[in-house]
């Protein structure tokens, strides 16, 4: 699961740093992630997990670190944390 | 009374590279009806546009001081007036948050040149 959040942020979320360096709950947007990259994140999330975020989670909170999008998937769906 | 000033750019480019990527769910996550409406000539959604509003929506939560809080996009709307000239709406959490932050009253100016779209936002505050 981690690897595929990764991949995502890797992907879109236009770091200044390797995302591999980062840990779990680095922040994100410290990192170099604007507000407008993590939308980019947020919908290849929904691509690779095949689901769809609320409302309600599409803040800026949800995507500040790997572990903070790691919980809102698993709120989503809890086969994931298995 | 006291003002607080939100200030950021956003790259027409990169929004082009998220509608290239996501087409309408990009669109649909992000804007709401009326922000639509108001990017589309002959039918065409406008980059430079949505690159403006999205600016103006993160500007918004640097001038209420909620820069990292919880609120969705869609909470931010920007509406134009008949005289050309657009305005902020807040709903839902932004709303909640920018009460409680004492905010009374917000102003909005967009540009768009050089290759950014850029936003600043006023917010008048109690206290």
């Amino acid at each position: 699961m981690n690897e595929k959040i990764r991949r995502a942020i890797g992907d879109h979320g236009r770091l200044g740093v390797d995302v591999a360096t980062l840990a779990d709950d680095a922040d994100l947007y410290q990192a170099g992630m604007t507000s407008h990259a993590s939308v980019n994140v947020m919908l290849a999330l929904e691509d690779a997990f095949d689901i769809e975020f609320p409302d309600r989670m599409l803040t800026r909170t949800v995507f500040e670190s790997v572990a903070s999008i790691r919980a809102a998937l698993t709120e989503l769906q809890p086969s994931l944390a298995a | 009374m006291p003002l607080r000033i939100g200030f950021d750019l956003e790259s027409p480019a990169r929004v082009g590279d998220s509608l290239a990527a996501h087409g309408e769910r990009y669109l649909r996550r992000v804007y709401t009806g009326a922000e639509l409406a108001d990017c589309r000539r002959a039918g065409v959604v406008d980059p430079r546009r949505l690159a403006a509003r999205f600016a103006a929506k993160e500007a918004a939560f640097k001038a209420i001081g909620v820069g990292a809080a919880a609120a969705s996009w869609q909470d931010v709307e920007v509406l134009r007036g008949p005289s050309a000239n657009t305005r902020l709406v807040l709903r839902g959490d932004a709303a909640t948050l920018a009460q409680a932050a004492g905010v009374r009253e917000l102003s909005l100016s967009l540009s768009c040149a050089g290759g950014f779209a850029a936003a600043i936002v006023i917010a008048s505050v109690s206290g």
